[in-house]
């Protein structure tokens, strides 16, 4: 309940960010603080300091393009939810975002904040790999860009160094797109609202066949996994009830997470069940 | 012809709650003040080696360090059981213990210092030595050769037997049986969670030698006896207990807890006030906890559904010491109600109370009466189903008639009132249930999982008779006391030793005072929870405010009323036998003459100026009552609930809420509601989703709200209440008690349909908490038999 | 090393010096001395500590209070005004939406913001909507007919240009 002692820098620019991070070794970054005050709450997290950037204006704001939406590193999750933009454009990012935690921690959540978290119960990890989303992150050195599925490398660990900022997220403006739908489903854990499993699917059709699947599975792993050969069996199929239930089943995902709640293995089983699911939306959307 | 009782009158201590001005403990500020946190066990079980407190005591802003010998060194005494039953080996248990730890969070040292995040830095610098323990956890396999000792002197970590019931009959009943039903079940631990953690605050008056303690007690008077007899050394007239506003207790906040004795003494050593609030993971691993208990529960029925016989044996989980009133649990209110509604001859209970290196056990919601209903309801539903018969039929069959009460059971009590068809067919009506299952068949048939479970359920409140009490291990006797005390305005404050932590007492005591005198509710007042302010009394706890303190009122009133005649009949000089006291008007009149009248407020006056009182009457206008209880109260319900399960993931959804209770007379059927409501809720958390899970180390895995899942918004319809009313005979207000009658039955009906769902694929009985994947695996289990 | 925050709570002006540790939560109550918002857990799940910052509804006690300097939060004790009660309040109090009342103050909070966003809610909505709130004592359901009746009793506000959408459930 009582963090430790620890310095604090309200960062007046992203520049001014990285260099209190490279200044200051124990230091972390601190936006809408929903990850890194409950770890520090708990003193599993000891920072030094804090570098707070949720103030920087220019990380901040939604833009959406033909074909790419962008948003800021400090956009909550209640503004991705709630903007029409995003839901036009890139819908399961919305439909994610509304079912992060509860009103109020999406009020201060932030996307990056999540992100660098990588939280295997979180939701937007699965999103973004389900997205092929790319992360634009600044350090010392400058500006370089990150693929979701290089940037979560293990449990709570990402491939941002110490001293770099996640600036900005882009996902693809499929919306816009004909033919394409996608759901994200989740089993709430009943007690802190964690995806215990969190599927996100993406479907775009062709001529009445599946061209492209996308089954994304998070929760039962330290990072979310493609169900590579879900997707395999489903691409090139007409998306019936059946090939989906048939694709679903060649499913060979490791549960490896597990806890008191729900066993790797029901983990690995709520998963298919999810990704069935899922895909039956995707495809509804995609039709509709 | 009650103007305020049986009306639903707003609350009118609503109003500091809505506008953030209630007064909890944690709230409490003074100048000077010292805040302390105390260094706990990381280990179940452990011997302690040594304490190092250098580090700590040498921090800025630390004022003490103090460990559980220099509290031992400086006076304090042991925490007691305050019910022993016979046999009853008592564990030593000091507020900061030196030997061993014998749970995770067991305290062993505490730092006060200049404010609270200091104070948590400190407790991080205590260095305490461990040699771990191998754990025992289950309250069963405690008892086994080869399972650690507790503690050293209570061998085979057995702290008492109990045993009631006629056997011989019991067994008879089994030897006639055509059919019997025996199930193995687990009523899992539970974890109160009353949202505000439990808090202290000290102030020590040197010159004086008087304390006064703040703490988040449901029973103020209880705590100071226990702290000036047993573990304080402070004489009760120097004592002041404060329980202002407490934020729910649900028996919790019942016990004696060490951090009432550690903050005093600290604040009287160190001659500051000193403040200590528990964390949310502090509080569940120390705020005592509920249930847990193994139980092998066999009935005895003929093959229409008669039950002959029913065998209980129970091993209940004490924890790793005995909690204040741990020993009742699963004795006097538990065995005692192993026939339900039914009329059964032959019944016998047998149980161990048993020590494990978990977090003490006690009373929560329903304290035994949940783990009766809940087996007997299992094994009704199960022996239904192995005779073909409906579950709301065969439990017909078996109901208490009316005509039958006073009704005497095998197992002590005697229940008082009831109607028990009547409160079944009410509940059949108003769920329509006949509508319910032909929809079950149709959604069957439909491939849908879909669950009905209906349960009849009784509970014994209103604790109790002193003697009775006595008779079977308590201390203390629970009575209640009230004081009214008329003001020469006519105004009346009411001075209660009961507590108010939610029950809405400040609204429910005074529309009963309002009615007995004849006055405006708005001229009362009610008083409690500060222990200089009140008469002893006992608390509130096991329903018993209504029956035990609201009697006090009526009899406190009577005498009022009596003498207020006395004062009017003198002053319009007529005969005392010719006066009437009309409570409706709130005048004093003569009999056939309402004009020839004195008000209640000049009744009032006249007492206190006593310049025209009869000769031998005192001045004043002031009485009270201390009301023992004659019996305890039974309120009982009948329950109806529906959910569907999703058959690939195992969740259940309640999709239907149906509850008819007899709780005897009402007095505000708005805050009754809210008590049936709130306690089915609770009840419903532990058969879906609460359980605090201990691994074989000891270690409490579901110690925070993130793993402890507690009931949501989200996770419920409206539930649907209905009231059958069959007062109670014992007390002159007729009620029952309403605080905990949903909780029993909810946990017993939200099984019954998940099991009545999960029927078809052949699954017999599953533990609770029955959530997603315990459903799913059982579904998946049944598939492949 | 303390920081110097000013922080605008209820309408007044505060400046204090602050540990960047100290928890808006224990800013508001301590430093403050409005003692209204309570804490009831400490992994934020319970939302006793729901305040309003700079106008949406937050958990303090997950928020430091350096985090908050140069905003404006609204606790319990600042919602009547006038004297008078807020409409939420006056609902929770019609309808029996309290017992003991630790968890009312940020309920109420989250209720209040509830209702700007979606004026109208059904149940599910306000059921969905209270997620983040914990209550012990009254089972919800007459805190569910409290927000209906502020809703009745408050004038179509505005409302944020989308509701929030109710999510896909697995």
């Amino acid at each position: 309940m009582y963090s430790a002692t620890v310095d604090y820098h309200r960062a007046t620019s992203l520049n001014d960010a990285i260099k209190t991070l490279e200044k200051n070794k124990g230091a972390k970054l601190l936006a809408g603080g929903h990850s890194l005050i409950p770890a520090m709450k708990l003193r599993v997290a000891n920072p030094t300091m804090l570098v707070d950037i949720g103030h920087i204006k220019s990380l901040g704001g939604i833009k959406v393009t033909k074909k790419e939406v962008k948003i800021g590193a400090l956009t909550t999750h209640a503004t991705v939810a709630a903007s029409s933009e995003v839901k036009d454009a890139c819908p399961i990012l919305a439909e994610a975002a509304a079912q992060i935690a509860d009103p109020q921690v999406r009020n201060r959540g932030t996307i990056a904040g999540s992100l660098a978290q990588s939280d295997p119960a979180a939701d937007y990890p699965t999103l973004m790999i389900a997205l092929d989303a790319i992360f634009s992150v600044t350090g010392p050195n400058g500006e370089r860009h990150i693929e979701a599925r290089k940037f979560f490398k293990d449990l709570f660990t990402t491939a941002l160094k110490r001293d770099e900022v996640l600036t900005s997220i882009n996902v693809p403006a499929y919306g816009n797109m004909p033919g394409m739908g996608g759901a994200y489903l989740k089993h709430r854990h009943p007690a802190s609202s964690y995806a215990v499993v969190g599927v996100a699917a993406m479907v775009g059709l062709v001529d009445g066949k599946v061209d492209h699947t996308v089954v994304v599975v998070g929760g039962a792993t330290a990072n979310p996994m493609h169900a590579a050969s879900v997707e395999s069996a489903l691409d090139g199929m007409e998306p019936t009830e059946a090939n989906i239930s048939a694709a679903v089943d060649k499913m060979d995902i490791e549960a490896t997470m597990g806890d008191s709640y729900a066993s790797s293995e029901y983990r690995a089983h709520l998963a298919k069940v999810m990704a069935k699911r899922a895909l039956m939306m995707a495809v509804e959307r995609a039709i509709g | 012809m009650s103007k305020y009782v049986g009306a639903s009158i707003k609350r009118r201590e609503d109003p500091r709650f809505i506008q953030g001005q209630g007064k909890y403990v944690a709230n409490v500020q003074m100048p000077n003040m010292a805040y302390l946190a105390i260094k706990r066990s990381p280990y179940a079980h452990a011997t302690i080696k040594s304490i190092n407190t250098k580090k700590a005591a040498a921090l800025p802003g630390v004022i003490a360090v103090f460990t559980g010998q220099d509290l031992i060194d400086g006076g304090v005494g042991k925490l007691p059981c305050g019910w022993v039953v016979p046999d009853c080996k008592v564990p030593t248990r000091w507020p900061l213990t030196v030997d061993k730890v014998r749970h995770v969070g067991d305290g062993v040292a505490c730092v006060v210092a200049e404010d609270r995040y200091i104070t948590e830095d400190a407790v991080n610098l205590i260095d305490v030595s461990y040699d771990s323990l191998p754990a025992t956890v289950d309250a069963r396999k405690t008892t086994e050769s080869g399972a650690p000792l507790v503690h050293e002197d209570i061998p085979n970590n057995i702290s008492y037997p109990w045993a009631l019931g006629n056997k011989e009959a019991m067994e008879k009943g089994f030897a006639e049986a055509e059919h019997v039903v025996e199930l193995e079940l687990i009523n899992q631990r539970l974890i109160p969670t009353a949202m505000e953690p439990r808090a202290a605050v000290a102030q020590w008056n040197a010159p004086t030698e008087e304390m006064t303690l703040w703490t988040t007690s449901q029973n103020p008077h209880i705590i100071r006896l226990l702290l000036s007899a047993f573990t304080l050394g402070i004489p009760e007239n120097k004592l002041r207990i404060i329980s202002p506003d407490v934020g729910g207790g649900f028996g919790s906040k019942i016990f004696h807890y060490p951090e009432e004795i550690i903050v005093p003494w600290v604040a009287r050593k160190i001659n500051r006030p000193v403040k200590w609030v528990a964390t949310r993971s502090e509080s569940s691993m120390t705020d005592s906890q509920g249930r847990d208990h193994v139980t092998i529960a066999r009935m005895a029925l003929k093959k229409d559904g008669t039950i002959t016989g029913i065998h209980v044996k129970t091993w209940a989980n004490m924890g790793g010491y005995l909690s204040t009133i741990a020993p009742l649990i699963p004795t006097a209110i538990y065995i005692t109600l192993l026939s339900g509604l039914y009329k059964v001859e032959g019944i016998y209970g047998e149980m161990w109370g048993t020590l494990t290196n978990t977090v003490p056990v006690d009373a929560y919601r329903g304290a035994g009466r949940p783990e009766a209903a809940y087996l007997l309801e299992r094994l009704v539903d199960v022996a239904a189903r192995d005779l073909g018969m409906d579950p709301l039929d065969i439990r017909r069959k078996n109901l208490i008639p009316k005509e039958a009460f006073p009704y005497q059971t095998p197992v002590a009590f005697m229940y008082d009132s009831g109607d028990y068809h009547r409160l079944f067919d009410k509940a059949v009506e108003m769920a329509d249930y006949k509508k319910m299952r032909e929809e079950q068949e149709k959604a069957r048939k439909d491939g849908r999982v879909v669950g009905i479970g209906i349960v009849g359920c009784i509970e014994a409140s209103g604790p109790a008779p002193s003697a009775v009490a006595g008779s079977l291990g308590f201390a203390l006797g629970p009575w209640e006391s009230g004081v009214l005390r008329v003001h020469p305005s006519g105004k009346v404050s009411l001075l209660t030793g009961s507590h108010a932590h939610g029950q809405g007492h400040e609204t429910t005591f005074a529309q009963v005072v309002a009615d007995e005198l004849g006055i405006n509710i708005d001229d009362v007042e009610v008083v409690h929870g500060d222990t200089a302010l009140l008469p002893f009394g006992m608390g509130t706890y096991g329903s018993r405010s209504a029956a035990v303190g609201g009697s006090a009122i009526v009899y406190a009133a009577r005498k009022i009323r009596a003498k207020a005649i006395k004062i009017a009949a003198h002053q319009l000089e007529a005969a005392e036998e010719d006066m009437v006291y009309d409570q409706a008007a709130g005048k004093i009149h003569v009999k056939g003459s309402p004009d020839k009248a004195k008000a209640f407020g000049e009744v009032a006056f006249a007492a206190y100026t006593a310049h025209n009182l009869p000769s031998g009457l005192e001045p004043g206008l002031e009485e009270s009552a201390f009301y023992d209880p004659a019996n305890f109260t039974f309120p009982n319900s009948a329950h109806i609930a529906q959910v569907e399960i999703d058959p690939e993931t195992g969740q259940v959804e309640i999709q239907r809420y149906v509850a008819v209770d007899d709780v005897g007379k009402v007095i505000n059927p708005l805050v009754v509601d809210g008590q049936v409501v709130g306690g089915i809720v609770q009840g419903v958390g532990q058969a879906l989703w609460e359980h605090g899970i201990y691994d074989e180390n000891g270690q409490l895995v579901t110690g925070t709200l993130m793993d402890y899942a507690i009931p949501k918004a989200s996770d419920f319809p409206m539930i649907e209440t209905s009231r059958v009313e069959t007062p109670s005979p014992h007390n002159p207000l007729g009620v029952k008690g309403a605080g905990e009658m949903g909780t029993i039955a909810a946990t017993a009906v939200v099984s019954n349909a998940v099991l009545d769902a999960l029927a078809p694929f052949g699954v017999r009985h599953i533990d609770m908490p029955l959530t997603p994947e315990k459903v799913w695996r059982a579904i998946q289990a049944a598939k492949r038999n | 090393m303390a920081h110097t925050v000013s922080i605008n709570v209820n309408g007044a002006a505060y400046k204090r010096e602050v540990e960047p540790r100290l928890l808006l939560a224990h800013f508001i109550r301590d430093e403050i001395g409005l003692t209204g918002t309570n804490v009831g857990c400490d992994t934020s799940q319970c939302g006793a500590c729901t305040v309003l910052m700079d106008g949406v509804a937050v958990k303090s006690c997950t928020v430091l209070a350096v985090q908050a300097d140069g905003s404006s939060i609204t606790t319990i004790e600042g919602l009547a005004s006038d004297g008078k009660l807020h409409p939420v309040q006056e609902a929770f109090w019609e309808k029996h939406g309290l017992q003991c009342g630790f968890c009312t103050p940020g309920m109420i909070i989250t209720v209040v913001d509830l209702l700007k966003n979606n004026p109208h809610p059904t149940d599910e909505e306000i059921r969905h909507g209270l997620e983040g709130n914990l209550c012990r004592c009254t089972g919800y359901q007459n805190i569910v007919e409290a927000v209906k009746h502020a809703a009745k009793a408050m004038p179509a506000a505005e409302a944020l240009p989308e509701a929030m959408h109710e999510p896909a459930h697995a």
